[in-house]
């Protein structure tokens, strides 16, 4: 199964550069978020996954038993997963309002400061 | 000593608040500030008397050798009568010169500054602390010439002196670091017994190399003495203080200041007298062809730095007394025609030598003071400046074999330094009355006092030297020289060959001022010579520098954002690639991998299948579903794979994402259909090649041993000290509370920048 993830985190990474180097901006939004998607399936590989065994206390002990899955990534992955959206849905205003002022999507013809215009 | 130091920064601060208020009063009162600091030292004469000095120390970084420590000895006290006085006289000065100006408050608040930071560093013994101060005057300098900022030639002058001196700043850090290394203490008094370990040591070379640039910076030596020509933009205050009488000084403080330390070694005195030698003539033949009566100032002074730099080369006994004395003699009468200067042009409206003539008639106490002032900067007995004079010519001609070229170099530099004194001192004086200038009148006192002040006091340290023999010049050349001085000043040494030198001088300056006439012509002789002058050859170095790094600019910084990406990603993938093909052996441990379901086979096709829709759809709606798939494919994994608060978390962002792409999707364009396939085969390979080689660095990460120390210690303690059964849930909300603190902030502020997004309402002039 790792090697199957392996090759999606490729397939992400590859996905999401491919979509960023697009001249529109919606692709370049599309694009930051699979990639972010990628590197956290990466994280999460890393952390060695475990089937059935959540990091959750069972009622009757007081701690994890031997074999479990390992928190850490998980509450990286947690905090970068909310992290992005705030970053996704304030990059989607901003080229909804971009596209209102400037009248593109284009991001070739937004490569000059407003005194060049 | 701190307070008197201190006081010129919080003045500087606290002086344009109070000045605001007192719009249109009369500002003479500023000038309390020097003149109490003046009082202060000198109430330390008794001190410097008795052959004594006074330390401070406060301590500031003490555990990197950088502190407050203050040491006032003769060269010092000097430096800080000189600094204290003549700041006084100029505050003084400036409150009728720049009466009712606009920005006086910035203006006083700039010479303050620079006021403390030139007695810190004249102060300072420490070295750190030195560079600090240093550093400080450069900066208050910049402000001081470009005060007049809308006027772009001050302004390049001003970026021009910051450029030359700050760039002499930086090797004077390294020389002081150099020196901190060689001897590990960074007192100046503590390294004059450890001379000889410095002269031996390796780094000296490097040492006198830096420390020389530094002060030939800041003291206009040449090759560096464009700035200061161009400095003369400032006001009239600023050139009488910073750049004659005091900061351009700092230099050869400096040199004075490490002649115990490093002197007296061959490299030492050979550089210092050909570069000082070089300088004076120079400059002094340069005065001679100026129209501008600044100009003419400011080549005579970046002469008669070099005359110093030359004297503390010499490094003799004689050489050094010369160089104390002419310190205070230039300091004297240069200031005076400075400010004399200031009057001229304050009244008539020029500076124009040509133009200029018969003013005595006009502003007689003004055309005394100029005239004592020219009188001792010729060396005409009985001034002051015919003392010092004398101990140049004593200096040089206790020279062995080089005295006579050393003595025919300094008379010709005196020669034309008189010839520009009297162009500036008396020819706008005498002669006739323009036309024009009939109805002029006298300035106010605070003007005329100060500079008819200092040409006195130059004319009576001439005729009574012992007023200042002990109490300065003697502890000077203590300072400089380590022994105790066994001299005494004198005015008239009877008829000998210095008499005879003196009078050669005098001679030949008073007959070059009656031949030689200001013209154009002799100007416009002069500045062919301009292509190939220093200034020219390091503006053009200047120029080629920007011009390179215009162009580098332009090739990375070309504005489109997926050059700057490829750039990125290319160099990334060519150092990953080399890195595995060169030192990494690939291997797959197999054993370890997990076995494959239905199930998991399923939502990986499903979710390699929309990635590709994604990416190659031409309908936005299509790619952005697409992308909703991905995420709950995504949910699935971690799902399956023990993380149900990530599958949780997933979904329910992923939900939100999609919802706001389509809200925002109907307000922007389909997407651009681009005929250009070469870009998408080269974007594609890019990206498949980076994607590959992030799996490949997956798998071999993979293969290395994880530590779970972390991982254990919350999973034991999750219970215990955070009273949570859902470990991820205590290390987000108690463990690692405050970065979650942290990320609400950040999503709270991203939500702010969202709402005032959508509530912007841009008039419409912003529109376009």
């Amino acid at each position: 199964m790792e090697i199957l993830l392996v090759i999606i985190i490729g397939l992400l990474y590859a996905a999401g550069i491919y979509m960023m180097l697009r001249r529109s901006l919606v692709k370049l939004i599309i694009g930051l978020i699979l990639l972010g998607n990628g590197a956290n399936l990466l994280i999460f590989l890393l952390g060695k996954i475990v089937k059935g065994q959540p990091p959750i206390i069972a009622s009757s002990e007081k701690m994890l038993g031997e074999l479990y899955a390992d928190p850490v990534p998980q509450a990286l992955i947690l905090t970068a997963i909310v992290i992005s959206f705030g970053l996704q849905a304030f990059a989607i205003i901003l080229v909804k309002r971009a596209y209102k002022v400037v009248k593109t999507d284009d991001l070739d013809e937004m490569n000059a400061t407003d005194e060049d215009l | 000593m701190l307070i008197a130091v201190i006081s010129g920064f919080i003045f500087a601060l606290v002086i344009p608040m109070i000045m605001g208020k007192l719009k249109g009063k009369s500002t003479i009162w500023v000038a309390l500030l020097p003149f109490s600091i003046f009082g202060f030292f000198l109430s330390k004469l008794p001190i410097l008397l008795a052959g004594d000095t006074i330390k401070a120390s406060y301590q500031w970084v003490p555990s990197i050798g950088i502190n407050l420590d203050f040491h006032l000895d003769g060269l010092s006290f000097l430096f800080v009568l000189l600094i204290s006085g003549i700041g006084t006289l100029v505050f003084v000065y400036t409150s009728s010169y720049l009466k009712g100006h606009q920005y006086l408050d910035r203006f006083y608040a700039y010479l303050s500054m620079f006021m403390a930071s030139m007695l810190g560093l004249v102060l300072s013994d420490n070295i750190y602390a030195l560079f600090i101060f240093w550093e400080l005057t450069s900066i208050s300098s910049f402000f001081l010439i470009g005060f007049n900022n809308d006027n772009p030639d001050s302004r390049k002058s001003a970026i021009t002196a910051l450029a030359i001196t700050g760039f002499g700043g930086l090797f004077l850090m390294a020389a002081m670091v150099g020196l901190g290394q060689i001897t590990g203490t960074s007192q100046i008094s503590a390294l004059i017994p450890l001379t000889d370990s410095i002269q031996s040591h390796e780094l000296y070379g490097w040492v006198l190399v830096f420390l020389f640039i530094a002060a030939f910076t800041k003291s206009a030596q040449f090759p560096f003495h464009f700035w200061l020509p161009g400095a003369m933009k400032a006001p009239t205050p600023v050139s009488t203080y910073l750049h004659s009488a005091t900061m351009v000084k700092a230099g050869i403080y400096l040199l004075a200041r490490f002649t115990p330390v490093l002197g007296n070694h061959e490299w030492w005195n050979s550089t210092l007298i050909i570069v000082g030698a070089i300088t004076m003539t120079y400059a002094a033949i340069h005065a001679l062809f100026r129209l501008d009566l600044k100009g003419i100032l400011a080549y005579s002074t970046i002469s008669a730095l070099g005359i110093l730099v030359f004297l503390i080369g010499l490094g003799t006994k004689d050489a050094l007394l010369a160089a104390a004395v002419f310190i205070l003699v230039h300091a004297l009468y240069k200031a005076t025609l400075f400010l004399v200067t200031g009057i001229i042009d304050h009244e008539t409206g020029t500076r124009d030598i040509r133009q200029l003539g018969g003013l005595n008639k006009v502003m007689l106490p003004v055309g005394i003071a100029a005239i004592l002032a020219a009188i001792s900067n010729a060396g005409i007995p009985p001034s002051f400046g015919f003392v010092g004079k004398d101990l140049i010519y004593e200096a040089t001609l206790g020279m062995g074999d080089i005295a006579w070229l050393l003595t025919g170099l300094a008379i010709i530099t005196n020669a034309a330094l008189l010839f520009a004194g009297f162009l500036a001192g008396i020819k706008p004086f005498v002669g006739k009355l323009p036309e024009k200038y009939q109805k002029l009148h006298l300035p106010s006192p605070a003007m005329y006092l100060p500079p008819m002040l200092l040409g006195i006091l130059g004319i009576l340290f001439g005729l009574a030297p012992g007023l200042i023999e002990g109490g300065i010049i003697k502890p000077v050349v203590q300072s400089i020289t380590g022994g105790t001085p066994d001299f005494q000043l004198k005015l008239w040494h009877g008829f000998n060959l210095i008499l005879a030198l003196s009078a050669i001088t005098i001679g030949s300056g008073i007959a070059l001022y009656f031949l030689l006439k200001p013209s154009e012509g002799l100007l416009a002789k002069v500045t062919r010579f301009e292509k190939i002058s220093p200034h020219t050859i390091i503006n053009k170095i200047a120029d080629a520098f920007v011009g390179l790094s215009r162009i580098w600019t332009k090739f990375f910084q070309n504005g489109y954002l997926r050059f700057y990406l490829i750039t990125i990603l290319s160099f990334l993938c060519i150092l990953l690639a080399y890195r595995f093909f060169s030192g990494v052996e690939l291997y797959l441990d197999t054993s370890k991998l997990s076995d494959v379901t239905f199930y998991e086979a399923v939502v990986v096709v499903i979710m390699a299948t929309a990635i590709f829709f994604t990416v190659f759809s031409n309908s936005r709606l299509t790619a952005v579903a697409s992308l909703g798939v991905v995420g709950y494919s995504f949910c699935m994994i971690f799902l399956f794979y023990s993380a149900p608060d990530l599958a949780m978390t997933q979904f329910s962002i992923d939900t939100l994402t999609v919802i706001l792409f389509v809200l925002v999707l109907y307000n922007l364009p389909r997407y651009l259909v681009l005929p250009d396939n070469n870009d998408k085969i080269r974007d594609g390979l890019l990206a498949l090649v980076f994607g590959g080689l992030i799996s490949v660095l997956t798998l071999e990460v993979m293969n290395e041993s994880v530590t779970k120390e972390i991982s254990e210690y919350y999973a034991k303690n999750a219970y215990i000290l955070g009273k949570g059964k859902n470990v991820v849930n205590v290390i987000l909300v108690d463990f690692r509370g405050f970065d979650t603190i942290v990320e609400i902030t950040v999503l709270a502020i991203a939500a702010i920048g969202v709402f005032g997004l959508l509530k912007l309402h841009l008039k419409s002039t912003e529109k376009e």
